[in-house]
Order: structure tokens, then sequence, then C-alpha cells
């Protein structure tokens, strides 16, 4: 059942062609815990290329965000390696921007000091990123806003300025935990939206994780699936939808013939949630 | 609106915010006065309201003189809390070694009842201010200290990884993320703080000082001057109520961003 089922995409450029940005090899973890060891996620291995939109969707508690946290380097690995541009990551890599699902504004920030934020802890110039945080902010509509202060703001523009946040610093990589699990629908259809444009429009190489399948589809070049605990990968599939993909095509059989194949996933083991 | 009846700005006037305490106080000083006449409670057990005003107008300096050193103690006593009280409670929330070592030793220490010990301080330093300062200070750190490890404490995990992802330093850290977020708590403890420096304040005198407003306490009660008494139990509260609102006014400068302190609520779309 876990046979990984991959298919050629028919994307104008490509994408085999293009560079291996992050490179996972082999990557384990467990976490150590009173009771004993629980494993979180079995050694996986996974490779993006530069400019990718890779979705992981998976049950509560597969390890995905485990993963985001590994490539992030914000724990470390128990077994296996990440490789991002060939180095290996054993601390936070600078050319990575992280959204979580929660905004995690700083409330006594307003929205412009918010997005320069990352810009004064790593030291970066300030003139510059200055000029590139307010452009960041009028693509999301928030030039409005600059400063008024977070708790001001709706949950999808709170949303939108920590994206704006994590690409001030111009990453390669963009990370995403569940960016828009704490929105409600419409607001979430309108956010993939904007971001697709952004992928658009920046060709950042994006991991998102999700737990909707519909959005992994819509946004993704791939769909990673994830079993359940300890997490592993089901299947890769490639997503055959041409670019800019529309809310229309949420509509179409190819679409809903992929959606159905991923749940599939879900429903052979009794539980999606 | 255009009609303003008479009726309507009374009642307007008694909703101000100002004005509501000052009209439950005056409530509750006549109810004072009318049980005070109708049970014929003799004076020396509670003094008539018009007694404690007269006595303001003989002793009112002396009250106020005797206000001063009262006040230095609080002050002195509060601002040591402050002081001591914020970075021990970021060293308390920064580590667990000194938290296992520390904070059962701090909880420890508040339960020995100060006024018990503060004949110690007088033994220790002598008559005069530095028993005082001490004993507002040992009341008064501990609610800074368990506010303060709570302000610190409760910095989420998502916003410790934001910023451990960006490489930030310890310091970055402190400064940019878990100082500001641990401030409303902070100030919900100096609060606590300031008020009960008052007490700690008073403890001191009652013990070891011939000046202040609870030497005064002690020296009326023993003359069976209750209506000096009632006087000076009036300028400590006052004590308390202005430095309370001095807190609360720098809160509002530091923390204008916390909900409590959000006047106007913005709709967006």
């Amino acid at each position: 059942m876990a046979a990984n089922t991959l298919r050629v995409v028919s994307r104008d450029e490509a994408p085999d062609a293009r560079r291996r940005l992050i490179e996972i090899r082999g990557l384990g973890k467990t976490y150590r815990t009173r009771d004993g060891d629980v494993p979180s996620l079995k050694p996986i291995d996974l490779d993006i290329r530069e400019g990718e939109f890779i979705s992981v969707v998976g049950p509560s508690g597969c390890g995905k965000s485990t993963l985001l946290k590994l490539v992030a380097g914000l724990i470390p690995a128990t077994e296996g390696e990440i490789l991002i541009d060939g180095t290996r990551v054993t601390e936070p890599p600078d050319d990575v921007g992280i959204v979580f699902q929660s905004p995690v504004l700083l409330a006594w920030r307003t929205v412009l000091r918010n997005v320069m934020m990352p810009v004064e802890v790593r030291r970066l110039d300030r003139a510059t990123h200055l000029a590139r945080a307010r452009e960041l902010l009028a693509t999301a509509g928030l030039s409005d806003f600059e400063n008024k202060y977070p708790w001001q703001l709706s949950g999808g523009m709170q949303q939108r300025t920590a994206i704006c946040r994590a690409l001030v610093h111009d990453p390669k990589i963009v990370l995403m935990d569940e960016p828009f699990g704490a929105l409600d629908a419409m607001t979430r259809e309108h956010m993939n939206l904007e971001l697709q444009r952004i992928h658009f429009a920046t060709r950042k190489t994006i991991l998102l994780i999700t737990h909707s399948i519909p959005e992994a589809i819509f946004l993704g070049d791939r769909v990673v699936v994830m079993t359940d605990r300890p997490g592993s990968i089901a299947a890769i599939y490639d997503v055959p939808l041409p670019r800019p993909r529309t809310l229309e095509m949420m509509g179409t059989p190819v679409f809903a013939e992929l959606a159905q194949q991923v749940r599939a996933h879900f429903y052979a083991r009794g539980q999606i949630d | 609106m255009a009609s303003r009846r008479p009726g309507h700005s009374v009642h307007a006037f008694f909703n101000s915010p100002s004005v509501k305490p000052v009209a439950l106080l005056v409530v509750l000083v006549v109810l004072w006065d009318v049980s005070v006449r109708l049970f014929k409670v003799p004076p020396y057990l509670i003094p008539a309201p018009w007694d404690v005003l007269m006595a303001f107008r003989t002793e009112g300096v002396m009250l106020l003189q005797e206000a001063v050193p009262t006040t230095i103690a609080t002050v002195s006593g509060f601002a040591l809390s402050a002081l001591i009280g914020i970075p021990l409670a970021m060293m308390i929330a920064g580590s667990k070694t000194v938290e296992s070592y520390l904070y059962p030793l701090l909880v420890f220490s508040q339960s020995i009842p100060k006024v018990a010990i503060a004949p110690l301080f007088v033994v220790w330093f002598g008559f005069g201010m530095v028993p005082k300062v001490i004993s507002a200070f040992l009341l008064g750190v501990f609610p800074v200290v368990v506010a303060g490890v709570q302000g610190f404490k409760s910095v989420e995990s998502d916003m410790r990884d934001l910023a451990r992802s960006m490489k930030a330093s310890r310091l970055q850290t402190f400064a940019m993320v878990s100082l500001p977020h641990a401030m409303p708590a902070i100030f919900a403890g100096l609060k606590v703080s300031v008020t009960l420096a008052v007490v700690g304040a008073v403890v001191g005198e009652f013990v070891g000082a011939n000046s202040g407003l609870g030497f005064v306490l002690q020296r009326s009660i023993g003359n069976f001057e209750l209506p000096t008494m009632f006087a000076a139990l009036i300028m400590l509260a006052l004590i308390g109520v202005i430095l309370f609102w001095i807190v609360d006014v720098v809160e509002r400068l530091c923390v204008p961003w916390h909900a409590s302190q959000r006047q106007d609520v913005f709709a967006t779309a």
C-alpha cells in the first residue's frame, strides 16, 4: 500500500532539471521521555528542488511538525541528516523563513516593526530591508496597517504579517507549519490564492505542512502523504494541475481523483482528523 | 440629545468613573455616622466621623510630617522589591536549577510572619529607617517574584522557536521577547507589592521607630486617642492609593499594547 507512486509532472520548466536544494537522507526522530522513547518520525528520504512547492499532509501527530522543526534546525535529528545547499543542518539555517500555525506576532510592536524583527535580530542592513518590508506589506495589502498593532488586525491579516516577516530577509526556503489552520474557511481559500501568488512572484522553495487535503493539492507541486505515528512517507504524488491554479480547479475530475487517492491512505487506516 | 434634562445630567454625573467610588465612600461614612449615633457606640470604641475630621484639623500637620518617613520607607522598600524581585524572577524562570534551589526556599520564607521577625531587624540594624525599609521590602518582594516568574515563563513555545530560528542570542531573545512579554504580569505583581510595602513599613514602625504613621498609630491606641488613630489609618490608606495609582500610570505608559489597557477597539476587514 505504501508503494511510492511517482508520476512525471506536466510543468513547463521540467522540475527534475532544477537543482536539489533540500536533501533529506534517512532522517528519523525519537523523543526521549520519562516513559521511554517515543518514535516520532521513521527514517524518511525526500529531495526538494529549488523553487518547488511541497505540501506535506497527514493525520494529527504523524510527525509533520517534527519534520518541519528538523528542517528548520530547531531540534536535532536522532538519525540521518538534512542537507540544505549541500550543507548539513546542525543549527537554524540563515536561508530559511518560518511561518507557524499561530502568527506569533509581538504584541508590543507595530506590524512594520514585527516584519522588521528578523532584520534586527540578524543585524542586517536596516534601510534596504525597511524598503523591502514596506514592499512586502504592500503586496499583502497591509500598507495602511503598518503602524497598527497586531490586536487591531483580523486573523488573516495577522497571518499575512507573519508571512511577510518570514520573507523579509529574502530566504530561499519558507517553511510553513499549518499556517492557515486557525483561519475560517473563506479566509483560508483567500490565503491559499495569496500564497500561490507569493510563490509565483518570489520563486521561493516552500515546504507546507497541512492537514487539509484540498489545500495540499491546490498549492503543491508534489504532495507528500504521511502515515500515522511514527510518521513515515506513505506516498508522494505529483499534482498535474497547471499553474496558476484557480479555485474552480478544485471542482475538476483530476483534482477530485487526486484528493480521493490521498484520502484513501487515511481511510485505509481507519482514521483522519 | 438636544434637550438635556437636569435629571439626565445628574444621572450622568453619578455614573462617571471618578465619582462612583467617592459616592460609595460618602454612603459608607453616612452609615458609619448613623450607626455610631443609633447604637450609641462609645467614642473609645469607634469615633464618629466628625471627631476624625476634627483630629485632622488639630493634628493634620503632625500627621503629614509623620507620613513622610512612612512614605520614604514604603517607596524604598518597594523600589528594592522591584530591583531585586524582577532579576530574581528572571533567574528562576530562566534556569531549572535556580528554580529548584531557590523557589521552595522563597515560598518557605514567605510563610514566616514578618511581624514576628521585625524586632530582629531592630536588634540588627537599630532604630530608624533601615528596619522599616527591610520590612517593606520583605513583604513587597514576593508578589513581584511570583508574577515575574509567571510572566517570563508564559512565552509560547512557537515564540521561542521563532526567536531561535532567527539565531537570536539569549540577550536578544530576552530583550525583544521575554521581557516585554513579562511586563504585564510584572506590573500586576508591582501593584500588589506597592500596597503590601505600605503594610511592611507600618509593621517596621510598630516594632522599632519613633516616627512615622505606624508609630502614631501605636501611640494613639495607647492613649485612647481613637480619632487620631483613625485619621492616621486614613492617611495610610491614602498613601497606598496614591502609590498604587502612580504604578498604574507607569503601567499605562510602559505597556499600552496590553489587552487590559486597550481603550478603542479597532475594527478591521
